[in-house]
């Protein structure tokens, strides 16, 4: 039991501690894949501690919401760190929050942000909530359905239970997940807002989503939402290695285990950054109303999941 | 063509100006309430409205005077009106024509002169701060002094309804672009209404050629739009050597052929590689940026500046090329060509960029012949307009061009004019190259005539750039009328965009990508 909070501390702080890195990775890629040098992989935790020695600029008329939001992004991103198995299954606390919490924990998350981004009364703001609300209320379904998809087919909503059952021997490549993992692909590009989605490079103030939400945020409230936004990014590649490639993760809390998943954890995401990267440079981003066939794409395809559950399994 | 058409109907009424040079251009005074009239002919004759301005000829005794300048085919006429001073007042060509809407505005504005039966009076470039009457054009107003400040308001066009709102965009904007103020009137994500306001840039240039020498306004016109920094200062050497009747060397119009190809080659690479990067295709920004930068280097060490900037002047050119210099030219144009194609095949085969740029910001080629469009604009919409085509300036009289025209008006033409033109630009630069005649590169200019004036156009990378000088009574600049394309294609912007959702305008300007500079002067 202590073993097992000692692994979900080490998780948390992982997550909070590498997700610049990996962002760092991905700009990185990217920008070799465009032909041109990169900055160093350190390079966004130079960012965060810019913003973080910067002054808050408020608007006068912020509330505490706006004020609120972004340790409220910042906590959901630490809080689902501890949910998810990244190095190993044998987590205290999955037992207390299952996948559906996993899911209603980003749209808290997600909501305080259309909040937010809608408090200040400038039109930014509302055009980006307007539009992630719009995003969101076609990505949660879909999210879902991939969620169920996976939960039946293993028999259980907790995601220590899932990834024990993927892992285990017995366990063979099913048509229902594959399914929900091209679902579950989809729909990651659009909850962490990458390309074809949104472009988390610009700052276009008219084709913005996630960025006009916060464009009148500055100095730590701007770190905690960017460092919050790594995270996403960081937790939903995780959430995805550990429900569709779980090798090396470690079933029992020992130090060996543990080491060996980290490991794997560390080869895994570098290869999503691969993914990530091949996919924003080969594609330019989609018209915002293609975003509905788009996420419809991705319900279609973990409800044929669902289906190819009941029928073949 | 022109010319008779105004023959038939006006008759006698019309009198011929003889001191406009070149003769080409022909210039005539009809009496003020004929003013409209001329309008309607050209408008029956299908010509095209490429200018309207106004200016003080106080200092030859008379009092103001209002001049239109139509294009058809290949020629073009210029229509003057006098106007008393005691009685400031024109006909408006606005219902006539639709860029007279904006031109007159600015006549109002700066010259204080009222178009009569003009929609919408409201002060454009001139900001509310300023009086209302201060108008800076005028002999009369003392340009050193400081103007009161006064509150004045701007009434921006409203739009009401259940979901309508407003997204107020600029003047500053997140990136470094120049300033402009864009009003979005929407419902949900679809655009109803654009309004544009401009003027944030005004710098009086017109009015400051008039303080200058003729020499020193090379100068100032290489800085009116500093991306088109060749074209303006061709087009205001042309002029200038148009009121001198000064003929320069072969070798000087050939030289600045040269320079003008190599500024649109250089900044059609840069609009493709910035309208894929707004719809975050940025591989292509990065590698079109690359090419661009490489063409002004060659600049820099050839001739001196990155982006050949002072080197035409009235009577000539300031830098020549030598052997070496084609060499490298030729090196640099084979290495650009080789890579250009592989960036054409991956745009035109990008199946998610094709979704972008398709159907995006059409602009009809009926509604671009109404708008006068020029430039890259015209063409993507079906006109056929091209000064080195139609009034070809030398040295385009000596040999053929291609110029692209596509008809669908959107994202995707603009972008593809600009590839094809690119393709012949390298075309004409080789060229060039091969047949540049030997000889001086620039010679000496005399002082014109009183009361004499010149005309150029001259198809810079945007479009067409019109420049009338006039010479006042002992010679000077009296008058030196700039009219950048974007004067005339930001109209065609306003009207492209109602219809698209939101998110598509930044991608729509960027295909137009007009000047602020230019426009505000």
């Amino acid at each position: 039991m202590v073993a097992g909070f000692i692994i979900e501390l080490l998780q948390i702080t992982l997550v909070i501690g590498l997700a610049p890195i990996f962002a760092g990775w991905v700009k990185m890629l990217k920008c070799w894949s465009q032909g041109r040098s990169s900055p160093s992989i350190l390079q966004p935790y130079r960012n965060l501690l810019k913003l973080f020695s910067k002054d808050i600029i408020l608007a006068e008329n912020a509330s505490w919401i706006f004020r609120f939001m972004p340790y409220l992004v910042f906590g959901t991103g630490a809080m689902v760190s501890a949910i998810i198995p990244i190095l190993s299954t044998d987590l205290p606390l999955s037992l207390t929050a299952d996948v559906i919490v996993l899911v209603a924990l980003f749209a808290t998350a997600r909501f305080f942000t259309a909040l937010a981004g809608m408090d200040i009364g400038t039109a930014f703001g509302g055009m980006g909530s307007s539009r992630e609300m719009m995003i969101a209320s076609i990505a949660e379904p879909a999210m879902l359905m991939a969620i169920f998809t996976v939960s039946l087919s293993c028999g259980s909503t907790s995601l220590a239970r899932i990834v024990e059952t993927i892992y285990s021997p017995a366990s063979v490549i099913k048509p229902s997940l594959v399914f929900a993992f091209i679902a579950f692909v989809l729909i990651t590009l659009a909850e962490t807002g990458r390309v074809p989605v949104d472009n988390p490079a610009t700052h276009l103030e008219l084709t913005m989503v996630h960025e006009a939400m916060i464009l009148e945020y500055s100095g730590r409230h701007l770190a905690l939402i960017e460092w919050a936004g790594m995270m996403k990014l960081f937790l939903y590649i995780s959430l995805g290695v550990a429900l569709f490639a779980p090798m090396g993760i470690a079933v029992y809390a020992t130090p060996a285990g543990i080491s060996l998943a980290f490991i794997y954890l560390l080869l895994k995401l570098g290869f999503s950054g691969i993914v990530i990267v091949l996919i924003e440079t080969g594609f330019a981003k989609m018209r915002l109303f293609r975003l509905t066939e788009f996420l419809g794409a991705a319900f279609l395809m973990a409800t044929l999941g669902m289906l190819s559950f009941f029928m073949l399994e | 063509m022109l010319k008779e058409a105004i023959d038939n109907v006006l008759g006698t009424s019309a009198t011929y100006n003889k001191r406009q040079f070149p003769a080409s251009v022909v210039s005539c005074t009809v009496p003020r309430n004929r003013f409209a009239d001329a309008a309607k002919i050209m408008k029956k004759a299908y010509a095209l409205l490429a200018a309207e301005w106004a200016v003080d000829e106080t200092p030859f005794g008379g009092g103001f005077a209002v001049y239109a300048c139509y294009r058809f085919a290949n020629e073009y006429l210029i229509v003057r009106t006098e106007i008393p001073i005691d009685d400031p007042t024109f006909p408006s060509l606005t219902k006539k024509f639709v860029p007279a809407y904006r031109f007159e505005r600015q006549i109002h504005s700066l010259m204080g002169l009222v178009p009569e039966g003009h929609p919408d009076l409201r002060p454009w470039i001139k900001f509310e701060d300023w009086p209302e009457d201060s108008w800076p054009l005028r002999k009369s107003f003392a340009s050193s002094k400081p103007l009161p400040h006064v509150n004045g308001k701007y009434k921006w066009i409203k739009a009401e309804g259940e979901g309508v709102y407003e997204i107020p965009v600029g003047p500053v904007h997140a990136g470094i672009i120049e300033p402009g103020h864009f009003r979005f009137q929407a419902v949900g994500e679809m655009i109803i209404n654009l309004e544009e306001r401009l003027g944030y840039v005004h710098k009086g240039i017109e009015k400051r050629f008039e303080s200058l020498s003729w020499q020193e306004g090379a100068k100032l016109a290489g800085r009116v739009s500093g991306d088109t920094t060749v074209a303006h200062s061709i087009a205001y050497s042309l002029a200038v050597e148009s009121v001198t009747q000064a003929v320069i060397t072969e070798r000087a119009h050939w030289l600045r052929a040269l320079f003008l190809e190599r500024e649109r080659i250089a900044n059609h690479l840069g609009d493709i590689g910035a309208i894929c990067n707004d719809v975050a295709f940025a591989f292509m920004l990065y590698q079109t940026t690359r090419l661009k930068e490489m063409l002004v280097r060659t600049n820099l060490k050839l001739f001196g500046h990155r982006f050949i900037m002072d080197r035409v002047l009235p009577g000539g050119v300031t830098v020549d090329i030598d052997e070496k210099g084609k060499e490298e030219i030729k090196a640099e144009l084979d290495i650009l060509s080789a890579e250009f194609e592989k960036l054409a095949t991956i745009y035109d085969e990008s199946a998610s960029l094709e979704d972008r740029v398709r159907d995006a910001g059409e602009l009809s080629p009926e509604k671009a012949r109404s708008l006068c469009a020029v430039g890259i604009v015209a063409r993507a919409s079906g006109l056929n307009l091209d000064c080195r085509l139609q009034n070809p300036f030398p040295p385009y009289d000596r040999f053929e061009i291609k110029v692209p025209v596509l008809i669908s008006g959107d994202v995707h033409a603009r972008a593809w004019v600009r590839v094809e033109e690119i393709r012949e630009s390298i075309r004409i630069i080789r060229f060039i190259l091969e047949n540049i005649p030997e000889g001086e590169i620039s010679i000496a200019i005399g002082r014109p005539a009183s009361d004499t004036s010149g005309f150029a156009a001259v198809e810079g990378w945007r479009g067409e750039i019109i420049y009338w000088v006039q010479a006042g009574i002992k010679g000077e600049i009296n008058r030196c009328m700039v009219r950048d394309p974007s004067s005339l294609n930001w109209l065609g912007l306003e009207q492209a965009i109602p219809g698209n959702i939101v998110p598509d305008f930044p991608l729509c300007n960027k295909s137009f990508n007009q000047s602020y500079s230019g426009h505000d002067l």
